[in-house]
């Protein structure tokens, strides 16, 4: 039991100085979003039902490869972002920062694999 | 770790059923939340039975007469009986109100009433608001300048006080805050519809002269942007005000001195 005042429990350790930095890149990438995601299953579209070599050579074109890399490091960050916010939301604790870490990284290895798997197909 | 499921000693179950008023014709049931602290047994709800006909039209008219007629030791706040005071706030009917301008005829069936969720109960209907009110002393609900008072009064146009309209007539009734999942998870960090709705009220207002400070002092991931938008406050508010607009209005500004 501590004897804190009300006032001193609902102050706690006093605001942390950030939050806005992350409100507004949900925007932006929210946004960004809203034009990725149409573009991506257009061109992801155009590019099915072709055979192996038809579709390396798709993913080797420009437009294709740059959409699908820029849908999957904006969509993935925006969902790690998203996680993250839910674990903040019902996890405290030791728990809640293994999840955050845990989500942290699988967010970024999806990235990377991603984009190593679309740079061996484009190249 | 978010709790989903009520601890044992916190199971609501049946209470006493009170007998039906003799020779009535109007009869409508009530159940109510029930809980001493002092008997060490679970919460339990029990059921009462009223005269429509001698009753009067409000919820808080209906609990007057229960304690008054059937059993006294139900406990319920309750002032001004005209939605300015806002202390009879509780959940009725699933919806979290006040019982003095909440009318009977807006519950169709038997008339449920609970105390507001998620927050410790005193007694019976009484939350403790204890953390809530330090909330909203923690958002300095006053006037904070730095220029010498006038000799008069402080100024403000006719647009600027047009301003606080849909802000100052927040009765701190705890509604909208006891509505809101993510006070109900966090609480004791995020400050909630209510604190914010006032904290607004300041920050806008022409006369203060500590924005930035009330603005340094929100922000924070868990006071103020544990707001998702989930819009219960603005549907529950008695006062018929909408926190989550105020709360936007605040992002927006916060944005609009970092970007």
């Amino acid at each position: 039991m501590r004897y804190l005042t009300d006032r001193k429990r609902a102050q706690g350790l006093g605001a942390s100085g950030r939050g806005t930095q992350h409100h507004w890149q949900m925007m932006v990438s929210s946004i960004l979003l809203c034009i990725l995601i149409p573009l991506f299953v257009f061109t992801f579209g155009m590019g099915l039902g072709g055979t192996h070599e038809e579709v390396i050579a798709y993913f080797g074109r420009p437009f294709p490869a740059i959409v699908t890399a820029l849908t999957l490091i904006v969509g993935v960050s925006h969902v790690m972002h998203e996680a993250q916010e839910a674990i903040e939301d019902y996890m405290d604790g030791t728990s809640g920062k293994l999840a955050y870490i845990a989500v942290s990284a699988f967010s970024y290895t999806l990235i990377v694999a991603g984009l190593f798997a679309l740079v061996k197909l484009a190249l | 770790m978010v709790q989903l499921t009520l601890p044992k000693n916190s199971r609501i179950t049946t209470g006493k059923t009170w007998p039906k008023p003799e020779g009535a014709k109007n009869v409508r049931k009530f159940q109510i939340y029930r809980w001493n602290p002092d008997d060490g047994k679970n919460p339990r709800v029990d059921t009462y039975f009223l005269d429509m006909d001698k009753c009067g039209p409000m919820v808080l008219d209906a609990l007057i007469k229960i304690k008054n007629e059937i059993d006294p030791t139900l406990t319920f706040r309750r002032s001004c009986r005209e939605g300015i005071c806002g202390s009879c706030a509780m959940n009725i009917d699933g919806i979290n109100t006040l019982a003095c301008i909440y009318g009977l005829d807006e519950v169709k069936g038997d008339v449920k009433i609970y105390p507001l969720p998620h927050m410790p109960v005193v007694k019976d209907l009484i939350p403790d608001l204890t953390h809530f009110y330090a909330q909203h002393a923690s958002i300095m609900p006053w006037l904070e300048t730095k220029t010498n008072r006038p000799a008069k009064e402080w100024k403000q146009s006719i647009e600027d006080r047009k301003k606080l309209d849909g802000l100052y007539e927040c009765v701190m009734c705890a509604s909208c805050s006891t509505a809101c999942p993510s006070y109900w998870w966090n609480g004791d960090r995020y400050l909630g519809p209510a604190a914010l709705l006032h904290a607004y009220r300041w920050i806008i207002d022409s006369r203060d002269e500590a924005t930035g400070e009330r603005l340094d002092d929100l922000e924070d991931p868990f006071k103020l942007y544990r707001c998702h938008t989930i819009m219960n406050c603005a549907k529950t508010c008695p006062k018929g005000l909408n926190p989550a607009k105020a709360i936007a209005e605040i992002k927006k500004m916060m944005v609009e001195r970092a970007v």
